[in-house]
């Protein structure tokens, strides 16, 4: 029996709930999306919470994809296809999480910057924040300076998340932070940025509040500045 | 006393073009080295892997050019190039030398989802973008990565009609428009041979 066929054969109801677990860790790594969904049902259908699946079966799942791509195991069409596996989970459960009602860790708004269309690593980025609890207001791409004004006023979230690919977008990022500064709302938010030009030392020259690198460190930036604001 | 000679250092994608500005004119004295192609979808190890390549050669130079543009280091390139006091071609990348600033721009605003193909990738498209970046493995990517693209724009430097039905064929693989641009050497021939008359002027004054 080949590797592919054991692969078809495997009836996930079959496994028990650690094993279930384990195998959506799989799954989500081989970014095996219907499988992720079917994984996902099974669960809820036997009683887990919505955020016991999100945790435990997915979100610990990314997170060994996200260290693996750190480590430099994984590159980033895995690590895209892991995303829309998760996806795939995200859809079923966000209903179901809205419904609990659960206090939000924090709010997030999010897009690519004005004159740049990819949002590869911002949906990457939007669906972690959503994973860990954040609830997220995601912009799109190719934003204006206005889109996200916008948006922050109308709903007012702890973080401004802004996202380029290119080195010739990038610069608009420091457009946005003054334009938070001249109106004198800059200190409202706390500014994270990302995308495969950025370094810190760019973050820091724009005026944001942190540079992440990825996804994960995107969460872990997010969770601790929020966590000092709201300290201090 | 030895002649006094001149490293361009390459990106791989550029090299053939570089060789032939080189040879059209015939410079003398030149040596080219290149930097693997490969490197540009991991723009963040083109830095080190130039700087390697300094340090392995640089010091047998006169002079020394880098045929790059930032090629997505966001400006990680320029700081190990300012280390050496070295040059490169202005601009973000070779779309933009070989078609022009002005015109890029344009091209640019006219349709922002465009994906730029140059004689190298129209070549090498199987190699560096359906493999290099995973699409045969995972054709869904091609979904994904691609959303928001509209149009695939082929700037031609050396009309070759294998060329154009590759880049034809790349476009329709990714399901997108097919535009095609004569743009030549553009903007990096004038600026290598400006730079290269600036050189041998420098040489010439040097006190002997």
């Amino acid at each position: 029996m080949s590797d592919d066929q054991y692969e078809e054969d495997l009836d996930l109801n079959s496994l028990n709930d650690e094993e279930l677990s384990e195998q959506m860790h799989d799954d989500l790594y081989d970014g095996m999306e219907e499988e992720i969904a079917e994984g996902t049902n099974i669960l809820l259908s036997r009683g887990w919470s919505p955020s016991r699946v999100l945790n435990d079966a997915l979100v610990a799942g990314m997170t060994i994809v996200g260290v693996d791509f750190r480590d430099g195991i994984l590159f980033v069409p895995e690590v895209l296809m892991a995303a829309n596996a998760m996806k795939a989970g995200m859809a079923i459960l966000r209903p179901l999480l809205a419904e609990t009602g659960a206090e939000p860790v924090g709010k997030a708004v999010i897009g690519t910057v004005k004159g740049d269309i990819h949002d590869i690593g911002k949906n990457l980025v939007a669906m972690m924040w959503e994973g860990a609890g954040f609830e997220v207001i995601d912009l799109g791409i190719n934003c204006p300076v206005e889109k996200y004004l916008e948006a922050l006023e109308e709903h007012k979230p702890d973080i401004l998340g802004m996202s380029a690919l290119l080195t010739t977008t990038m610069p608009y990022m420091k457009v946005v932070i003054d334009t938070l500064k001249e109106q004198g709302i800059r200190d409202d938010f706390l500014v994270l940025v990302g995308g495969a030009p950025l370094n810190e030392e760019f973050g820091e020259a724009v005026g944001a509040d942190a540079y992440c690198r990825d996804a994960a460190v995107a969460v872990e930036t997010a969770k601790k500045l929020i966590a000092e604001r709201r300290a201090a | 006393m030895q002649p006094a000679s001149l490293l361009i250092i390459t990106c791989g994608a550029i090299a053939r073009e570089v060789m032939a500005v080189a040879k059209s004119n015939g410079w003398q004295h030149l040596k080219v080295t290149q930097i693997p192609a490969e490197l540009h979808n991991r723009p963040d190890q083109i830095p080190a892997a130039v700087e390697k390549r300094l340090q392995a050669y640089a010091a047998d130079y006169d002079h020394v050019f880098a045929a790059f543009g930032d090629c997505g280091t966001g400006g990680r390139l320029d700081k190990v190039l300012d280390q050496y006091g070295i040059q490169r071609l202005s601009g973000a990348h070779c779309y933009e030398f070989f078609s022009g600033s002005d015109n890029f721009a344009a091209m640019a605003e006219q349709e922002l989802g465009t994906f730029y193909l140059t004689d190298y990738l129209a070549k090498h498209f199987e190699q560096l973008i359906m493999e290099g970046m995973g699409l045969n493995k995972h054709p869904k990517l091609i979904e994904l990565m691609f959303a928001h693209y509209k149009k695939l724009v082929y700037l031609v430097q050396d009309p070759d009609r294998q060329l154009d039905h590759f880049a034809e064929a790349a476009a329709d693989k990714l399901g997108l428009e097919y535009e095609r641009v004569e743009t030549g050497y553009g903007q990096m021939a004038q600026e290598l041979s400006a730079h290269y008359s600036n050189y041998t002027e420098q040489v010439i004054k040097w006190p002997t």
